[in-house]
């Protein structure tokens, strides 16, 4: 067994038990701090695999593509969501809150090179699962995709799967329009295909639900008034 | 990047297990051979199948994504699978993934067949 440093290891987080934001990030980041992350083997809901795909042709190669997104991620998501990313662009290992609506939770960066990176998701987020964003040549132009590999996490989200499912594929698809747009491609088409992988639901992960972000979200968020007269002054 | 394209070979460990040997990169690409492959272990009636990356130069997130779709299938299948030759960085990836939790690690193929007894 080798244990030279492998040639990858600068593209993967390291290994942690349980995620920590920065202090900078702290404010948005209570429904991350100290959570476990969550892959599809620890979610809930049926295993999908769901991808959202734009051609860019031959405006940009997919590592310049790759760069910007890694440097300007948050900046093309649609206006109902923020991520909370630093200066730094993505980078593996962190960990950055994101608010969605009403709900607040994060990612891990899993792994990032000059193609691609994956986020892992906490504890509490909305999907137990992984996502990929990368890009290369399809046909000889650059093609942008987001892969996700994932379980709803609890009975309650998967329960609202046919109300999350769609408004997903609008999220997605509008963050590659405004990906495209950013490298003067406008108007770009969005090919979105989701599989069911597994039909099965993990009943043994059903008490994922005592770490819903949306309920500690809305928790947190009547609980403000009483925090703040707590605190020192 | 010049990389190896990820080699697959199916053999028997012991009655009932199966060893998947990957050699090359594991990445996305290879999720067909992957699949042949333990479609191979599994008609020889295997209830473990273990994956040896002994060989194995390099493994990207993609490659992690088409480890959890494997191990979906082997547990439609009732197949437990064990995982052998990583070295400690691919380790501690499937720690931090949590993939440990439903693939066990060993160090040989002496201490899977000690566990399978």
């Amino acid at each position: 067994m080798s244990e030279q440093p492998e040639r990858d290891a600068a593209n993967w987080a390291s290994k942690v038990e349980r995620l920590h934001v920065t202090e900078d990030l702290r404010r948005h980041g209570y429904n991350v701090e100290g959570r476990r992350v969550a892959g599809p083997q620890q979610g809930f809901g049926r295993l999908w695999q769901r991808t959202s795909m734009a051609r860019l042709g031959e405006a940009v190669t997919p590592e310049a593509l790759v760069a910007d997104w890694r440097a300007n991620f948050g900046s093309y998501w649609p206006s109902t969501a923020h991520f909370h990313g630093g200066i730094g662009g993505i980078q593996p290992g962190d960990v950055t809150p994101l608010t969605a609506g009403p709900m607040t939770t994060g990612i891990l960066v899993l792994y990032a090179d000059e193609t691609s990176f994956t986020f892992l998701t906490p504890e509490g987020h909305m999907f137990a699962g992984m996502i990929t964003f990368s890009a290369s040549i399809v046909d000889g132009g650059t093609c942008a995709r987001i892969d996700i590999l994932l379980r709803m996490a609890d009975p309650l989200v998967e329960a609202a799967w046919p109300v999350v499912h769609p408004a997903e594929d609008r999220f997605w698809a509008g963050t590659l329009r405004n990906l495209a747009a950013a490298h003067g491609v406008s108007r770009v088409r969005v090919e979105q295909t989701t599989t069911l992988v597994d039909g099965r639901r993990l009943w043994r992960n059903w008490g994922n639900v005592f770490h819903n972000a949306a309920i500690h979200s809305a928790w947190h968020a009547v609980s403000t008034p009483v925090r703040e007269r707590r605190r020192p002054r | 990047m010049g990389s190896p394209e990820a080699r697959m070979h199916v053999e028997t460990l012991a009655p009932g297990a199966a060893v998947i040997a990957i050699s090359g990169d594991v990445t996305s690409a290879c999720e067909q051979a992957l699949m042949s492959a333990h479609e191979e272990a599994s008609d020889t009636g295997a209830t473990l199948i273990v994956l040896d990356f002994t060989d194995m130069a390099y493994m990207n997130s993609g490659g992690i994504g088409m480890l959890v779709t494997l191990l979906v299938r082997s547990q439609r299948r009732r197949q437990r699978i064990a995982a052998v030759g990583l070295t400690s960085h691919y380790r501690q990836i499937f720690e931090l993934t949590r993939l440990d939790e439903a693939i066990a690690l060993f160090d040989d193929m002496s201490a899977v067949l000690e566990s399978a007894r």
